[in-house]
């Protein structure tokens, strides 16, 4: 089956700055792809090549099959993607910007599906309001709306989440969920990670214009899930157990074990050391502490 | 087509929307130019033989205002959505160039061919006669917007801040309009200033909009006509040119 999307040895710089540098990956239809990275670390230039909104210097992207230089109308119409600056044309409604999106993209007579887009998103009571009179809440809705006009198989959000409040983030995060279901590929770039945890089943992770990580969520986090065990104990930490203490944590000491089999080997020392547990709990790994430790540039 | 024909519909309805400020304004200052003029040089501007100061201002008072008014059509709507970033609606559909560029173009000629008009009605009181020559003056006037209208589309594209536009608009369309001929005939003008107008493309669309309306102008309709449709070309080029390589545009 043809990739959703297509990233072939993608560069791009301005001027001094490298700021995509030989990125290759695909997206696979059907997926919720998560793409992450601090700010400068090259996602939104990497969208913006997607969207044909820029030019990459070196390499190939496709969408859907399609070469987004050679085949760009193609391309264009297989994506939808919601940028990551609230924009807004200040001279009409809710509903004329939807038509005008629908027309550029060459559909006539797109009300029916306009209708339920402004249904899904909690729009249709705005309607006919003017878009400046809209909260930035809302404004991000519709350009939810206007990146789905042409019902596009691939769909971009660039941190679709910054700046909007809980409850939106929650009934938008339904709505591009329920989009996935029903077979759109989703890609995301987003700051909280754990709208990617919670969302997405495979992870890309930006650093310096490079691609540092490309994993399946699930491999990634386990990777990088050193067990952590943390203790309170009635005396002095053994020796023979001194090798694993990697810290002390709210008055704790936090053991790190190689896996969990090994948790019973400390058990055992402790015993034999006529040491009472006071307190015992494992530590979980989440995505944040792997987006750390990669971004620090350490091995996981 | 129907991309292109959404586009050229929603850049009509932007300066629809506000027609107070695109159409209603622009003729006004028209009509103050033609009620202060008319009065001050009546008797001292020698016009056409035939022709009275106070008829000969008004096709080029006509002209001025639909030549400024087409500039400013594209460009500020292209500048505004550019600064704003909405440009982004627009950039992300798969619009050809053409449709891009006829879209902004043709709007622009309409909001030039309104304000034009408008001129033509609140003037004509002052003894404007029927077009002697009426394609010629329906040729002028479209191609007279076209060429100040892609001129804006070029600015808006080329202009990175509002400063930068309005240097555009001040130092280069302003003087080009203002010094055309509109005012007066430019055989009274000493020679120096006699040839410098010869260089304006302005001076060209203004004496063939003029032949439409009185038969006679200073030079020959079918010059102005090989003038003003070359700088068409020129510029429609030079626009389709930035549109097609995303200059300014796409980065």
């Amino acid at each position: 089956m043809t990739s959703a999307i297509s990233i072939d040895g993608v560069s791009k710089r301005y001027g001094a700055l490298q700021a995509l540098d030989s990125v290759s990956f695909n997206v696979e239809q059907g997926e919720f792809f998560a793409l992450l990275g601090p700010n400068g670390a090259g996602k939104t230039t990497l969208i913006s090549a997607l969207a044909g909104l820029a030019r990459q210097d070196r390499g190939q992207i496709r969408i859907m099959g399609h070469d987004t230089v050679a085949a760009a109308r193609d391309a264009r119409m297989s994506l939808g993607v919601v940028p990551q600056e609230l924009v807004f044309d200040p001279f009409f409604t809710v509903r004329e910007a939807l038509q005008f999106q629908s027309g550029y993209f060459g559909l006539r007579r797109n009300d029916a599906w306009i209708d339920e887009l402004l249904f899904k998103l909690g729009l249709t009571e705005k309607a006919n309001a003017n878009m400046r009179a809209l909260s930035g809440g809302m404004k991000r809705r519709v350009m939810v709306a206007q990146a789905l006009v042409h019902r596009p198989p691939v769909i971009v959000l660039d941190e679709p989440t910054a700046g909007v409040d809980v409850e939106l983030r929650q009934s938008l995060w339904d709505f591009v969920q329920e989009l996935n279901d029903a077979g759109h590929t989703i890609v995301l770039t987003t700051h909280y990670l754990e709208e990617a945890e919670t969302l997405c089943s495979r992870i890309a992770m930006l650093k310096r214009g490079r691609l540092v990580a490309l994993e399946d969520k699930d491999t990634l986090l386990a990777r990088a899930a050193k067990r952590e065990v943390a203790l309170k104990l009635s005396g002095e930490l053994p020796t023979a157990l001194a090798p694993l203490h990697s810290r002390n944590e709210d008055g704790r000491l936090v053991l790190t074990l190689p896996s969990l089999a090994d948790l019973e080997g400390v058990l055992a020392t402790l015993r034999n050391a006529g040491l009472e547990i006071r307190e015992l709990s494992m530590l979980e790994t989440d995505l944040e502490h792997v987006f750390v430790s990669m971004m620090n540039g350490e091995q996981v | 087509m129907n991309g292109f024909y959404t586009l050229f519909k929603k850049e009509v309805l932007r300066f629809w929307k506000v027609a107070f400020q695109t159409v209603s304004a622009p003729v006004l200052t028209a009509l103050m130019y033609q009620l202060i003029f008319s009065h001050v040089l009546r008797s001292h501007v020698d016009a056409y033989p035939g022709v009275s100061y106070t008829a000969f201002l008004i096709p080029g008072l006509a002209m001025m205002s639909m030549a400024q008014n087409a500039f400013a059509n594209g460009s500020s709507s292209l500048i505004q959505s550019k600064i704003t970033g909405n440009i982004v609606f627009i950039l992300l559909p798969p619009l050809g160039a053409l449709e891009f560029f006829a879209a902004y173009l043709l709007a622009a000629v309409c909001r030039g061919l309104l304000v034009g008009l408008g001129v033509l009605v609140v003037t004509a009181w002052f003894g404007l006669p029927l077009p002697a020559e009426p394609l010629w003056a329906l040729a002028f006037g479209l191609l007279g917007c076209g060429v100040l209208g892609t001129l804006g589309i070029i600015a808006g594209i080329w202009a990175e801040k509002f400063d930068q536009l309005a240097a555009f608009q001040n130092f280069l369309i302003m003087p080009l309009t203002f010094l055309s001929g509109v005012f007066y005939s430019i055989n009274s003008l000493p020679p120096i200033w006699y040839a410098a107008s010869h260089a304006n493309p302005v001076f060209y669309m203004i004496d063939g909009f003029r032949y439409g309306f009185f038969g006679q102008a200073d030079i020959s309709p079918w010059l102005s006509l090989g003038v003003v449709g070359a700088s068409f070309v020129a510029l429609a080029t030079l626009a389709l040119w930035m549109i097609k390589t995303g200059y300014k545009l796409r980065h």
